[in-house]
């Protein structure tokens, strides 16, 4: 063992931008490789979601009203992109838990005395988070199809909601990742990762139509950011129960679901790396 | 000259807790420094605050000759940092984990590669190179995490108790290890509980209590400070012991000091071996049976004992720091410190 003190130089700093990506994929690729090794927690993670479509379609399905009609077929095409919102959303527990786990295991240390990008964990971490979100998506597109579901406009379309909807889960992975900072166990960090979510999910217009709440109750479901992705993917897949409600995020849902996603990012982005840059484990 | 780790006042506070209060050091390059003292007593929060894991409310520190507060970043490329629990991802294998940390330090994807590898032979854990760090041993964990410290062979090192938790044998392991790393003349500031480590692997040791370094020196010099040797004696039947007692204050320089439930009987003196048989004459003489008794040198036990008052055990729950307290209450990391 006498190679011990083998002189390794280290690189100083170059740009510090391509530094940060390439910190971050290094990162990411640690999470993958850790999401391949408990392929329990992805499987656990699509299950969940098609559950719920499961659930909903056949049990809510025959007794909801969307546009006019308690057909259970409208509903079903009605309800998929409230699943799917619902499905990128809960991924936040999981990246707080993750990070909350990291963070009592130590290795938070361990990378925050390297000379690494300030942000490259956390934003690692997320990005490993969009993969496995992306994956379990494409899983219950398919479950979707199988239960009835269609879509009635261009790939383009399609592929714009899908898109506006990765961009919402990535957002949230952000605040997940603010509450796996902020809490002492990976318990807490998945319990409370996940109880914001109902409120979130339920007062909107992801189950059902929002048109018929009581007056602030709407305001709420119509001005929640959730919503307003619900309601560019359901305009985007040309699915039935498109909100008329004259509220601006209502009739812009496309712009609205970008402008809330970026919004989110860069304030729990700002929030969590600062937060992690003074992490007392 | 200020030496590879330098600091001065430095002061962090929890709270209303001191965590440090006021810590001095300066540990000459080459040099192995231990920084000896219970729990709570600011061992762990002096690491942190050297590696920028921690901002001191107050005070200066130099590490590998940059300022630690000033940049801080620059601090990161020249340090290696083997915490208190062995930080590796349990779920990537050895070689992923060193490979991830190498690609860390800003080593391209192929250096980091090699360097793993490398590292994974020195270490004898190239057996167990690809398979995942869950399955591994406390003391391989150990030495994986020692190793992750010392990808980028970094000049000056911190081991934040590098074997709470580790049985004798791995212990011993990890000592060699150790000692191998500092003969190739890296600097390194060891906290430990082991006052038994300290001695064994620390030129010079500093002892911390309160948040402060209250004592300093070569082991030897912290001996002698505590005054030489001393007569150890184990008394048959309890009832002697007050006779006992009045023989070992005869031939004592100081007060006699009683363990009732173990019949141990100490008492500082100065003439060994020679003083050592007049003590078994007299004994026998006045027909006080003894299980034990012997010359003892000064161990850093007694150093801190006399130093602080209290024994260098884990003194309480409520740990200064913060973060260690925090790790006790998860439960991890400490088994075996007590």
């Amino acid at each position: 063992m006498s190679a011990v003190t083998g002189a390794v130089r280290v690189a100083p700093p170059g740009n510090p931008i391509i530094r940060s990506i390439r910190d971050s994929l290094v990162v990411a690729k640690r999470n993958l490789i850790r999401m391949s090794r408990i392929p329990e927690m992805v499987i656990f993670g699509v299950i969940q979601p098609v559950m719920f479509v499961v659930l909903f379609s056949y049990v809510f399905g025959g007794s909801m009203t969307v546009g006019g009609t308690t057909d259970p077929a409208v509903y079903r095409e009605f309800l998929m992109a409230g699943i799917f919102a619902q499905t990128v959303t809960f991924a936040t527990a999981g990246a707080g838990a993750g990070i909350a786990d990291d963070m009592h295991k130590g290795l938070i240390d361990r990378f925050r005395s390297l000379p690494m990008a300030r942000g490259a964990v956390l934003t690692g971490r997320t990005l490993a988070d969009l993969v496995q979100t992306a994956l379990t998506l494409a899983v219950l597109a398919v479950v979707a199809l199988l239960v009835g579901w269609r879509t009635h406009t261009s790939i383009g379309e399609v592929l714009g909601a899908f898109g506006l909807l990765l961009l919402l889960g990535y957002a949230f992975t952000w605040v997940g990742a603010l509450i796996g900072l902020s809490v002492r166990t990976p318990e807490a960090a998945t319990s409370g990762g996940l109880i914001w979510l109902f409120p979130v999910t339920f007062i909107s217009n992801a189950f059902v139509d929002s048109s018929r709440m009581t007056p602030w109750l709407r305001h709420v479901a119509d001005w929640n950011p959730f919503s307003a992705t619900v309601q560019a993917s359901r305009e985007l897949f040309g699915n039935p129960g498109v909100s008329q409600s004259d509220a601006w995020p209502m009739q812009h849902p496309v712009w609205a679901s970008l402008i809330y996603s970026v919004l989110i990012i860069v304030i729990f982005r700002t929030l969590s790396v600062r937060k992690y840059r003074s992490a007392t484990a | 000259m200020p030496g590879a780790i330098y600091a001065e006042g430095l002061v962090k506070t929890f709270g209303d807790v001191r965590a440090l209060d006021g810590v001095d050091l300066d540990v000459p390059e080459g040099t192995v420094l231990g920084l000896l003292g219970p729990n709570g007593a600011g061992k762990t929060t002096t690491v942190r605050c050297l590696t920028t894991l921690l901002r001191p409310d107050r005070g200066k520190a130099v590490v590998a000759g940059i300022d630690v507060l000033k940049d801080p970043d620059a601090v990161r490329r020249s340090v290696g940092l083997s915490g208190q629990f062995a930080a590796v991802d349990e779920y990537l294998t050895g070689r992923e984990n060193l490979q991830m940390v190498g690609q860390l330090y800003q080593m391209r994807a192929k250096a980091a590669k090699a360097r793993a590898g490398e590292l994974l032979e020195q270490f004898h854990l190239t057996e167990a190179a690809d398979r995942p760090a869950k399955t591994y041993s406390g003391g391989m964990r150990r030495r994986l995490d020692l190793a992750a410290a010392l990808v980028v062979s970094p000049p000056v090192m911190f081991m934040d108790e590098p074997t709470t938790g580790l049985d004798p044998r791995n212990r011993q392991e990890l000592w060699g290890v150790i000692k191998q790393l500092v003969s190739g003349g890296t600097t390194l500031l060891l906290t430990t509980q082991y006052l038994e480590e300290a001695d064994h692997l620390a030129h010079d040791i500093a002892v911390v209590d309160h948040g402060r370094v209250i004592a300093r020196g070569t082991s030897d010099q912290l001996k002698a400070r505590t005054g030489g040797e001393r007569v150890e004696v184990v008394v048959h039947e309890r009832e002697r012991i007050p006779d006992a007692v009045e023989v070992l204050t005869g031939f004592g320089k100081g007060e006699t000091t009683v363990e009732e439930h173990t019949r141990r009987l100490t008492v500082p003196v100065a003439g060994g071996a020679k003083l050592l048989a007049e003590v078994i004459r007299e004994l026998d003489t006045r027909g006080i049976e003894i299980d034990d008794i012997g010359l003892r040198r000064p161990t850093l036990d007694d150093v801190f004992l006399s130093l602080t008052g209290h024994l260098a055990e884990v003194r309480d729950e409520a740990e200064a720091n913060g973060i260690a307290a925090d790790a006790k209450g998860r439960g991890r990391g400490k088994e075996g410190a007590k």
